[in-house]
């Protein structure tokens, strides 16, 4: 188990030197100085400017630039935000866990209900439960994240059941550690709905496949016939038999989760990775873009590592081996 | 025809929507850079069979859209039925560009000026939205078979490379493989995106939103499309060829080929609408194909507004167009792989 994660861990981090030498590779095919804007802002003394320029070689060659950016990483800033005039470590660690509390909580959420309306959907198969799962997970899977969200900001706009954008109401009435949480549970449910509404569909068909698969196996059959209660074959021994593949699907929603949150939270004004990676484009803010590719990268990656010692503890079978 | 109605049915109609997009020309009632400053957001227009008088017509008519100042009803605008023009079919119209008159052109239907025929509505600029999402289509579609095609063939090439050659060859496309499938896909198009030009001629914009989508898509088709090459490579007649001496290229093109072209067309139904919707995401978010040329994602973009997403729900247009034709392309895959799966068993 210890030399498996090992040699996991040793892959991760390769796979992260790799993704970061891509991103400066595709920097360079940039057009312009990053300098450029910053020399007109006016707030801006040309020390500073000189003083970057030799912290990170941005005139020199690429390879000065990534052994410099390198030691920044090493100091913990990741680069500095031209944009925002600061290095970019303090910038991206609240937005990163903001973004970690969306995605987190979407994952559970769309898990708690994938699990429950997947097993129903197997054990009525062809039947109205199935059919009825079946029709809605098609639509949903057709239905574009903009949508959704878009029209659940249409829909409070119209009602003012939940808060229309953000994370904090920005005068709430009273205040205290209780009164902070709820104010962030009521913008988190639009956001939320809207990111499990996506990924959803996928979660309800595979737990549905995975089920069916195991509940047709003879093992299952056995046990039937042994007269043990369904509740007790569905919960002891069929889900745990069908938990590999969920297990495994648990690193690729990750993804797709991640993938939504950035749009979701663009759209919902919610101040994660997404709205931050969004304005770096369009300001030209290079190190801050290669930082939030590399936090998602690192969020997926170790949603991934997770998942292999999920499995692991899950199953014996990979363990023998 | 008759055995698989499912998978017929699926590709009639995503032809027919195809044509429909590409035949805008002639589809469209109006140009889609068309503005009409006095209409602007005024709501779908209604399409009467009978008059204030109770009379019935069989050529149906509309009435033109006046903006009211009171603000009674919640769009703005109140039907004025003084002045009822009748739908005509085969319509040759001028349309207006940037304040030219261009050539007339002919229309499949269309009213009498001052009247108009705004089937969807109009957006801020008071351009019709029926003809932009008509035009809006050559771009997104457009730019999700473009990249689809992009990636396929690159996944294709590579592919088979990895298959067939493996050892090193194999290691190297497939560790890259794993890289490109490590990064959150919108991620991985965002990083690219920043690193690009920022504001670019329309066209530009269009072809490089494609080679940015088609070329960072590849991993996933090169991934399959190596699995079948790797055990169509094992298949007795892919030995006895070789055994005979044909050439590898030969043996790509004559029988690994048409193993792959099943796993490469299921694919394609699969890509195109995760395509078609990075696009209209990248344009949604102000990174993709600009104004005034319209796309499924510009034209979704006024409602990150929310005086607009308050009251004004033909703006989803584009948005809702999409859920239809995803649902004919998973349609069209589901079949596609059911009848593919069929092929197996029986060969």
């Amino acid at each position: 188990m210890i030399s498996a994660v090992a040699s996991r861990l040793a892959q991760t981090l390769l796979l992260i030197f790799g993704v970061s030498v891509l991103a400066f590779l595709f920097m360079d095919l940039a057009p312009g100085k990053y300098l450029a804007e910053m020399r007109l802002n006016p707030q801006i003394s040309q020390r500073t400017l000189a003083a970057l320029r030799t912290e990170y070689g941005l005139d020199r060659p690429l390879a000065v630039r990534y052994a410099l950016w390198l030691l920044s990483v090493a100091r913990g800033e990741f680069g500095f935000s031209f944009a925002y005039n600061s290095p970019v470590w303090p910038l991206l660690k609240t937005r990163a866990l903001n973004t970690l509390i969306l995605t987190v909580t979407a994952m559970l959420c769309s898990w708690l209900i994938a699990i429950p309306a997947g097993i129903l959907a197997a054990v009525r198969v062809g039947r109205w439960q199935d059919r009825i799962s079946a029709i809605s997970t098609t639509f949903l899977l057709a239905t574009p994240d903009v949508l959704v969200g878009l029209a659940l900001l249409a829909f409070t706009l119209h009602t003012h059941w939940f808060p229309s954008g953000g994370m904090y109401a920005l005068s709430s009435p009273e205040t205290g550690q209780l009164a902070h949480v709820k104010d962030l549970l009521l913008h988190l449910v639009l956001p939320v709905t809207a990111l499990t509404v996506g990924t959803l569909p996928v979660l309800v068909r595979h737990v549905r496949s995975a089920m069916l698969e195991v509940l047709t196996a003879p093992f299952i059959i056995a046990t039937r016939g042994h007269g043990i209660p369904r509740a007790r074959i569905l919960l002891r021994h069929a889900l745990p038999a069908a938990a590999n593949p969920l297990i495994s699907l648990l690193g690729v929603s990750i993804g797709t989760l991640l993938s939504g949150s950035l749009l979701i939270e663009v759209i919902m004004g919610w101040p994660g990775v997404g709205p931050m990676l969004l304005q770096a484009v369009l300001e030209r803010d290079p190190y801050i873009v290669i930082a939030a590719t590399m936090f998602s990268t690192l969020f997926l990656i170790t949603g991934n590592l997770m998942t292999d010692i999920l499995l692991y503890m899950a199953d014996p079978r990979i363990r023998r081996d | 025809m008759i055995r698989n109605p499912k998978l017929w049915l699926s590709a009639v109609a995503l032809v027919l929507i195809h044509l429909l997009v590409i035949g805008a020309v002639f589809f469209a009632p109006y140009d889609p850079t068309e503005q009409h400053r006095d209409l602007s957001m005024a709501p779908p227009v209604r399409i009467h069979f009978v008059d204030s008088r109770g009379q019935f017509y069989l050529r149906p008519f509309v009435c033109s859209w006046v903006a009211e100042a009171e603000r009674t009803s919640p769009s703005g605008y109140v039907e004025d039925c003084s002045k009822p023009s009748p739908l005509r079919l085969l319509v040759r119209r001028e349309t207006m560009r940037d304040g030219k008159t261009l050539k007339a052109s002919w229309h499949l239907f269309g009213v009498d000026a001052p009247a108009q025929l705004s089937l969807l509505g109009t957006d801020d600029y008071g351009r019709d939205l029926f003809s932009r999402l008509l035009y809006g289509g050559q771009t997104s579609l457009g730019a999700g078979l473009l990249a689809a095609g992009l990636s396929l063939s690159l996944g294709l090439v590579l592919g088979c490379m990895a298959g067939y050659f493996g050892s090193w060859a194999d290691d190297v496309i497939m560790r890259g493989a794993e890289l490109f499938m490590a990064l959150p896909w919108i991620y991985l198009l965002f990083a690219v995106r920043a690193f690009l030009p920022l504001h670019l001629g329309t066209r530009q914009a269009f072809l490089l939103l494609i080679s940015v989508i088609g070329l960072t898509g590849w991993a996933r088709p090169a991934r399959l499309i190596r699995g079948v090459v790797l055990s169509a490579r094992q298949r007795g007649y892919v030995l006895a060829a070789r055994g005979f001496g044909a050439s590898s290229a030969s043996i790509v093109r004559r029988h690994i080929l048409p193993e792959v072209s099943s796993v490469a067309l299921t694919q394609a139904a699969l890509l195109l609408p995760q395509y078609i919707l990075a696009e209209v995401t990248f344009s949604f978010l102000g990174l993709g194909v600009g104004e005034p040329e319209p796309s499924w994602g510009n034209m979704l973009a006024s409602l990150q507004t929310y005086s607009v997403l308050e009251g004004h729900w033909w703006m989803f247009a584009s948005g809702l167009a999409l859920v239809p034709i995803f649902l004919l392309f998973y349609a069209f895959a589901d079949s596609l792989q059911g009848r593919f799966q069929l092929l197996d068993l029986s060969g």
